[in-house]
């Protein structure tokens, strides 16, 4: 069902100020603990990250009114790096290590394996929002490919099996 | 009391180490035995994780791979008594694969408690940055430049040099930077020692920081590393409330702040010049040299940007000294390095060895062969932009002028082993898709070059016109080598056409015929 807009009318016009979404109250206050300096964003923009789930849209102007940065300043940071996301993610994050250390232990496959098993192409969220898988480059636990990281949970010699195994160990997490 | 290890280092997470320590402490629970669990470091033998160790009279006797329905069986057959047992590997320092090793930077690495300065200092922990308070700047950076030590991060440019640089500038404020964005594929040995001796890095930063008459620090830690930020950050508050780093650094009148800052997946921010623009909270683009950052670097002001491992090698150097340092190692490649075998390997993980030793030694001798048990086929020395091996250059030692000559780099020392089932044409095009995904954009060559360079493998693969694409591949290649601003663009010709010119066969193989394709699905 589409959610009802509000709006207001030229006979009636809305003259309260916008009430701050709890994004953007949070954006405020990490901005704050940072001494709402400039070159403390790539920190600020981990915790909000942390706190939020993602970096949504609209506190892009709250950063850079905040930091006395241009949000343009702001919104090529936000897409510069990978790690910062635009969407809200699944409720876990499966981060698949696919360079060449896992490469050579057969992390193609298991790509394969987790894109089938999860019904989530690489780069996208299931559609029931359980899982985000991602690539990712190096987890540094080369000795042991293949690797994943799962939240901040690293795991190494991912073979479909174990694989299997540690995602119903998250669903049993997730059930209790 | 009984003392038994099990390591905190992520790798030995990876594989259970937790769950591992869990089972001692309910099993001893369960059979009233009293026994103290230090979370350790790891020793380097990855194969062997979790590695639980027991200090016995005559010394550590080391268990791996242990799982925790292990732990019961291990209890009867007298773990605590360091008995032997199916896992058992008698005394840790006597296993081969350790003993055989000359641990310099990672002397202390596994052995201790890695948060505990009491346990650093009792194995020469902070001698150096002790010596170090007491000595002029200038005689710091002489026995820097003494030991020979050269960039651990892959350049190889001399850091007493480096330093000299900063040393001789005059500035109200210097920095010293740490590039801890180790996104290199097949190196782990940066995480191994912040995760490990945490301390030992820290020291070395407060020395180079005493030396040029810095006062603010940054570590630039890649955020695919949790446990090492997590570790780092403790570490830091534990130093500076014991006043080794701080005000008035045991009473020395110098001053030293350590900040800690977390990447965000940028490859490139291994970049020293994209890893500056990052700390000041900006997009990772890769800034133009000259200035070079020694004189204009971080906030604009004169800053050393050193690897982890460049700076963990420090401590020792001063506290010994510079000549000890330099009488290990071959020809201009002085000192230790850590090596990392990685990938396709029967035994990974770290062997530190003076330079001089060979590949084959490296991944026959410590490695054992691939784990798979095929032949070894090719082995990329230096990440993803170092150069594809077959075996017949397994014998080049590992010195950095004796790798350039056959065109490869020794790089951060990490070795990642395929066996002969790897497709080289397939790892070419992944170098290109790989500097695709990860270019800054400043510059053309990387930027584009990389695109046309994915599309042009493709046509090779599929047999379009195999000799003249390959011939626009070289060309291509050149193109980047020579006119791309970094290392990214510059590089990634190395292993294309390291699998070109070492493994033609993978690129001249007959066309994929699509009918028997086709009947096959």
């Amino acid at each position: 069902m589409a959610k009802k807009v509000a709006r207001t009318t030229d006979s009636e016009p809305n003259l309260a100020p916008p009430v701050p979404t709890p994004a953007e109250v949070a954006a405020l206050a990490v901005c704050a603990r940072h001494g709402n300096k400039p070159s403390e964003l790539m920190e600020i923009l981990h915790e909000l990250q942390h706190q939020v789930g993602y970096i949504p849209e609209h506190v892009l102007p709250v950063l850079a009114r905040a930091l006395n940065l241009s949000r343009a300043e702001v919104h090529g940071v936000v897409t510069f790096y990978h790690d910062f996301r635009r969407e809200p993610p699944g409720r876990h994050v499966i981060k698949i290590c696919r360079a060449e250390a896992c490469q050579s232990m057969g992390t193609e496959q298991l790509c394969q394996h987790a894109e089938r098993k999860l019904g989530a192409p690489l780069g996208t969220t299931s559609k029931d929002g359980a899982y985000s898988v991602e690539a990712v480059y190096c987890l540094g636990n080369c000795a042991l490919s293949p690797a994943i990281l799962i939240g901040d949970k690293l795991y190494g010699k991912v073979d479909p099996k174990r694989f299997d195994d540690i995602v119903a160990g998250l669903n049993k997490e997730t059930a209790a | 009391m009984i003392t038994i290890y099990v390591p905190r280092d992520a790798a030995a997470l990876s594989v259970g180490a937790d769950e591992v320590a869990a089972a001692i402490v309910s099993e001893a629970k369960k059979q009233k035995k009293d026994v103290k669990i230090v979370r350790n470091g790891s020793r380097g033998m990855l194969f062997l994780e979790p590695l639980v160790e027991v200090e016995t009279a005559k010394g550590r006797v080391a268990y791996g791979p242990v799982a925790p329905s292990d732990v019961p069986a291990l209890f009867k057959a007298g773990l605590l008594e360091g008995k032997a047992h199916k896992l058992s590997h008698g005394l840790t320092e006597e296993i081969p694969y350790f003993k055989s090793q000359e641990r310099l930077t990672f002397i202390r690495c596994g052995i201790t408690d890695p948060l505990s300065i009491e346990d650093y200092r009792k194995h020469g922990g902070f001698e150096g940055l002790t010596k170090a308070l007491a000595m002029k700047g200038s005689e710091i950076v002489e026995q820097v430049t003494t030991s020979g030590l050269r960039g651990r991060g892959g350049a190889g440019f001399p850091t007493g040099i480096k330093w000299k640089t900063v040393l001789d500038l005059k500035a109200e404020q210097k920095y010293i930077a740490c590039n801890a964005d180790e996104g290199d594929s097949g190196t782990f040995a940066d995480r191994m020692l912040m995760e490990g001796d945490p301390y030992c890095l820290i020291e070395g930063m407060t020395i180079a920081a005493i030396a040029v008459g810095a006062t603010q620090g940054y570590i630039y830690v890649r955020s695919e590393y949790p446990h090492a930020i997590a570790i780092l950050k403790e570490a830091i508050a534990l130093a500076t409330t014991s006043n080794w780093l701080g005000d008035n650094i045991q009473g020395s009148g110098k001053n030293f702040e350590l900040h800690v800052r977390t990447g965000a997946g940028a490859y490139i921010c291994g970049e020293e010049t994209s890893m500056l623009e990052s700390i000041e909270g900006k997009r990772g683009i890769v800034r133009f040299k000259p200035p070079i950052p020694a004189i204009e670097g971080l906030f604009g002001k004169p800053t050393i940007i050193n690897n982890v491992m460049s700076l963990a090698a420090v401590p020792i150097i001063i506290a010994k000294g510079g000549e000890f340092y330099r009488d290990y190692g071959v020809g201009r490649s002085r000192g230790t390095l850590a090596f990392q075998i990685a990938g396709n390997v029967k035994q990974g993980g770290l062997v530190e060895k003076a330079f001089g030793v060979t590949t084959r030694q490296l991944i026959e001798d410590w490695g054992g062969g691939t784990a798979t048990g095929r032949p070894v086929r090719a082995v990329q020395i230096g990440g993803p932009l170092g150069a594809y091996l077959p075996p017949s250059k397994f014998d080049v030692p590992m010195d950095y002028e004796e790798f350039t000559k056959v065109d490869a780099m020794v790089g951060h020392g990490g070795l990642v082993v395929f066996d002969d089932t790897v497709d080289m044409a397939k790892m070419a095009r992944f170098a290109m898709e790989f500097c695709a995904i990860e270019s800054c954009g400043k510059c053309t060559p990387c930027r584009i070059g990389s695109t046309r360079g994915v599309e042009v493998i493709d046509r090779i693969i599929a047999d379009q016109d195999r000799d003249k694409n390959l011939e626009l591949l070289e060309d291509l290649c050149v193109t980047m080598a020579d006119g791309s601003l970094c290392a990214m663009g510059g590089l990634t010709p190395m292993p294309v056409m390291s699998a070109v010119r070492h493994f033609p066969d993978d690129f001249h193989k007959p066309a994929p015929n699509k009918f028997l394709a086709e009947a096959a699905e």
